[in-house]
C-alpha cells in the first residue's frame, strides 16, 4: 500500500515537473516566432530587417551597456533596455521605419515593412 | 614653478596637434607605481609622488578643485560589480590629497539606469568628501527617464535650459554645458541653439585675461565620432572661447585620460571611477572593458586641477585609484 502511495506520489512530481518544463518550451517557442534583433556591441543585427505587416519584432540587449530603440518617424520608442532585457513591436503598416538608441545615436537601424 | 630635469620632460609632438602621445604612454605606464603625470600648458611632465621639492608653492588666490567622472552608479556586469567601492576609494585618493581641494565637479553618468536611489547612493557616498561644494553635468546614462527631471531636481536647481549654468570661483569663471539632451539618429553630443547662444551671452563681457574653465560630459573636441566620442555642435562653443588667453576644457564619457591642446585651449578628459573604456579603435565598440581584477584600480581615477594665480594654464593632475 505505501509503495503503491509513494509511487503514485512520484508520478504525479514528474507530471507537474513535465507540465512546467512543457509550458516554458511553449513560450520560448513562440518568443522564437516573430523577427528577433539582437543589440551587441553598441550595433543593431541584423542592422537592416525585412518583416511581413503583423510579424512581432523583438530586440534583445547582449551588452552590459543599456540601449533604447527610438523610431525617426515617432512611430515606436523603447523604455531602456539593460543587459538581457528586451522590446517587442508589432508593426502594422507597410513601410521603412529607421530607428537609433537614444544613448547612443551613431547606433542606427532600419525596419523594412512588407 | 618645478624644475624640468633631464629625463623627465616628455616632448614628442610627431603630429603637431598638441597630443604627447609616447609621452603620455610612456607616462601611463609608470602611474601604477606612484608617478603622477602633469599637464602644465600641453607639457608632459612626470614627477615622482615622494619627492617634496615638487610641491609647487602655495601663493594666496591659488586654489584647486577635483574632477571625478562616470560613476556609474546602479552598473553591476563583469567589468566591475562594486562601483560603490570604486567610488568610495575615489574619495579617499581625494581626500588624502596633500592640497584639499576646494571644491569638486561631477562631469556626469552619475547613475548608470538614471534611478533615484542611484542618484542618491553617489550623494551619499559623496557626502564623506572633504569638500561638499559639488558642481554636476549629466551624462546621457543620467537623462534616461522623464527628460532627466530626476537628475534636474537633486542637480541642477537654479539652472537654465536642461541646466546649463556659470559661476565664478577666485577669478575664474567656470561654465556648466549639456551636451547629452536632444541627440539626433546617426549623431554625436549636442550643445543645441539655445545654449549656445546662453554661452555666447554668458562669455561676451569677460575680459580676455580671465582664466575659464568649461566642464561638459562628451568631450566637446573630436575624439572618436565612430564611437560618439565628439560634439557636432562645439565648433560655435570654442568660437566663443578662443579669444580668451587661457581655456581648459574637462569631459568625461570615454572613461579614460586624454588630453589636446588647440591654441589656448587644453581639452582633458578624466578616467571614470566606474569601469574602463578601450582606446579609440582597439575594440568593436566603447563597451565597459573587463580587465584582471588586480588591474581595474589602476585603470580609473581622479583629476586634480591646480590654478596658479598669474600662470597661462591651469595645472591638470591625473592620478589612477591604485
Amino acid at each position: 500500500m505505501k509503495t503503491h502511495r509513494s509511487a503514485v506520489a512520484v508520478v504525479l512530481v514528474m507530471l507537474a515537473v513535465l507540465g512546467m518544463y512543457g509550458h516554458s518550451l511553449a513560450s520560448s517557442a513562440a518568443a522564437a516566432t516573430g523577427a528577433q534583433v539582437n543589440i551587441d556591441n553598441f550595433s543593431f543585427s541584423p542592422n537592416m530587417l525585412t518583416v511581413k505587416a503583423g510579424t512581432a519584432v523583438t530586440w534583445t540587449n547582449r551588452d552590459d551597456i543599456p540601449h533604447t530603440v527610438f523610431s525617426d518617424q515617432n512611430a515606436f520608442m523603447s523604455k531602456t533596455m539593460d543587459t538581457n532585457e528586451s522590446f517587442t513591436l508589432t508593426l502594422a503598416k507597410p513601410g521603412t521605419y529607421t530607428y537609433f538608441c537614444t544613448i547612443h545615436p551613431k547606433m542606427t537601424g532600419k525596419i523594412v515593412v512588407q | 614653478m618645478n624644475r624640468k630635469k633631464e629625463g623627465d620632460v616628455i616632448l614628442f609632438d610627431h603630429n603637431h596637434d598638441g597630443i604627447d602621445r609616447r609621452g603620455f604612454l610612456k607616462c601611463m605606464a609608470w602611474a601604477g607605481t606612484g608617478t603622477l603625470c602633469v599637464l602644465h600648458g600641453g607639457v608632459l611632465n612626470s614627477f615622482s609622488l615622494s619627492d617634496p621639492a615638487q610641491k609647487t608653492k602655495h601663493h594666496r588666490g591659488d586654489f584647486s578643485f577635483v574632477q571625478i567622472s562616470d560613476s556609474h552608479m546602479g552598473f553591476n556586469k563583469p567589468a566591475n560589480p562594486d562601483v560603490v567601492a570604486t567610488l568610495k576609494a575615489a574619495i579617499t585618493k581625494i581626500n588624502a590629497l596633500p592640497e584639499p581641494p576646494a571644491f569638486m565637479l561631477h562631469t556626469g553618468d552619475i547613475s548608470h539606469l538614471s534611478k533615484p536611489q542611484e542618484f542618491d547612493n553617489v550623494s551619499q557616498i559623496l557626502k564623506s568628501a572633504c569638500t561638499q561644494d559639488v558642481f554636476f553635468v549629466p551624462g546621457e546614462h543620467d537623462v534616461l527617464e522623464d527628460n532627466g527631471r530626476q537628475y534636474r531636481e537633486r542637480f541642477a536647481r537654479n539652472t537654465q535650459g536642461n541646466g546649463w549654468y556659470s559661476f565664478d570661483k577666485n577669478g575664474v569663471h567656470f561654465i556648466a554645458l549639456v551636451n547629452v539632451m536632444n541627440l539626433k539618429a546617426g549623431g554625436l553630443g549636442n550643445l543645441g541653439g539655445e545654449q549656445l547662444e546662453w554661452l555666447g551671452k554668458d562669455t561676451k563681457h569677460l575680459s580676455r585675461s580671465t582664466p575659464i574653465v568649461v566642464f561638459a560630459h562628451i568631450p566637446l573636441w573630436s575624439v572618436y565620432p565612430d564611437w560618439g566620442w565628439g560634439t557636432d555642435d562645439s565648433a560655435q562653443a570654442l568660437s566663443y572661447l578662443k579669444p580668451f588667453g587661457s581655456v581648459t576644457v574637462l569631459n568625461g564619457h570615454i572613461h579614460q585620460t586624454m588630453q589636446k591642446v588647440e591654441g589656448n585651449i587644453t581639452f582633458h578628459t578624466a578616467a571614470s571611477t566606474a569601469f574602463p573604456q578601450p582606446q579609440p579603435g582597439t575594440a568593436p565598440s566603447p563597451g565597459p572593458m573587463k580587465v584582471p581584477a588586480e588591474q581595474l584600480r589602476h585603470l580609473l581615477g581622479v583629476t586634480d586641477v591646480n590654478y596658479v594665480r598669474n600662470h597661462h594654464a591651469l595645472a591638470v593632475i591625473d592620478s589612477s585609484l591604485e
